[in-house]
């Protein structure tokens, strides 16, 4: 009982983070993405167990797919059920790609499951995206690098690439959509 | 990369998500689908002579009784199949009622009939082609379907693509009726059904394959 209540509260404070995210709330967005992320990690980590290098990895793809698909989320619908559908449908397609015999044993549990383990051990990734990023054009690579690196804001990456604030913003999105297929050949 | 600067990354991408993006994609793809299948039947296929006669009658509309429930039930089972975390459920054999209702009034109807009669009723005047132009019709349906699943995020490609093939391939029936003077249930039971299991088979092959994300 005390970890249904456990994950029923995590629930709530997610899923009140991720919608002001929709909205466009960066730091919210942001607050979400960092109370998820370990959660992601337990998850797979939990069924990765003679994988443990493929964990991160999987962790990064799936938040860049959550992020691309963010727009597949209905306001009235429980955020474990949606985070664990996108969360298994990563799993199974690592699976897919490893061997056919593993993707047979699609795991059958529960929605809540998603959030039932926390795992901050943080390992290396196979792939890494920062040679990717170096692959994109400038007008999506330098306000990817500049908001990534830096860490700074939108404004103050226009100011230091010389884009407009619209350009930036442009092209963040379309530099994620980018590196996301790119991870995606390299699979 | 380490993830906490992915995780940065992400969250400078602050563009606020648009509330129904999903529901007018799929509209504009039904609308742009069932527009190109109409232009195609009535200019390519020509409306059936008798049509002003029959519009107002009973049989005409019992005809349209089966591709319509599928096309309902169909786009409700694809919507939930294009959202992670939304379950099919019951829909998922729903989908597949009308025809079973179709086929029992259709062995209703060859019972009755005298032995001699039985054969016209299922071969009617245009059981060679019949099923392939329900597969055409479907065609530009269809591709609008698989554009608007595109743009979501169906966590079971092939499932997802047969159910697009299966609500294209109902609608097309719709739209084919306008053409088709053949009103016989054994007929449609057989042909109809046919045409659009093909459609339901070509969007699984296909879905399992382009739907991934």
């Amino acid at each position: 009982m005390q970890r249904t209540s456990d994950v029923t509260a995590t629930e709530h404070e997610l899923r009140a983070s991720f919608l002001l995210g929709l909205d466009g709330d960066a730091r919210a967005y942001h607050r979400f993405l960092e109370r998820l992320t370990p959660l992601l990690r337990g998850y797979f980590r939990h069924r990765l167990n003679k994988l443990p290098d493929e964990v991160e990895d999987l962790v990064q793809e799936t938040l860049m797919a959550l992020h691309a698909q963010r727009h597949t989320y209905r306001r009235d619908q429980p955020l474990t059920a949606w985070v664990h559908a996108l969360a298994r449908y990563k799993l199974v397609d690592l699976w897919r790609r490893r061997s056919r015999h593993e993707a047979l044993n699609e795991p059958l549990d529960e929605d809540l499951e998603v959030f039932g383990h926390t795992d901050d051990h943080v390992h290396e990734t196979q792939r890494d995206l920062a040679l990717l990023l170096d692959a994109l054009p400038d007008n999506q690579r330098l306000p990817i690098v500049r908001t990534k690196i830096d860490g700074l804001s939108v404004r103050e990456a226009a100011l230091a690439t010389g884009m407009s604030e619209s350009a930036v913003k442009v092209g963040v999105h379309r530099g994620l959509k980018a590196l996301a297929r790119a991870w995606k050949e390299m699979t | 990369m380490k993830t906490d600067e992915l995780l940065r990354l992400l969250a400078a991408d602050t563009q606020a998500v648009p509330r129904h993006a999903a529901e007018k994609r799929f509209a504009l793809a039904l609308l742009a689908g069932l527009g190109v299948a109409l232009l195609w039947t009535v200019w390519g296929l020509g409306v059936r002579p008798d049509l002003f006669e029959v519009v107002g009658s009973g049989p005409f509309w019992s005809k349209l009784l089966m591709p319509a429930l599928v096309s309902a039930l169909g786009a409700a089972l694809l919507w939930r199949l294009a959202h992670p975390g939304m379950r099919p459920g019951a829909l998922a054999w729903a989908v597949l009622l009308p025809v079973a209702l179709l086929w029992l009034w259709a062995a209703w109807v060859l019972w009755q009939a005298a032995p001699a009669q039985r054969l016209d009723l299922l071969l009617g005047q245009t059981w060679r082609v019949c099923s392939l132009n329900i597969v055409l019709t479907a065609l530009p349906l269809g591709l609008g379907l698989f554009w608007a699943l595109r743009g979501l995020a169906p966590t079971q490609p092939g499932w997802s693509g047969a159910a697009a093939g299966w609500l294209a391939g109902a609608l097309a029936a719709l739209v084919y009726s306008l053409h088709c003077a053949e009103m016989a249930p054994p007929f449609l039971a057989v042909w109809y059904v046919l045409g659009m299991a093909a459609c339901a088979g070509l969007g699984a092959a296909l879905g399992a394959r382009s739907l991934r994300w």
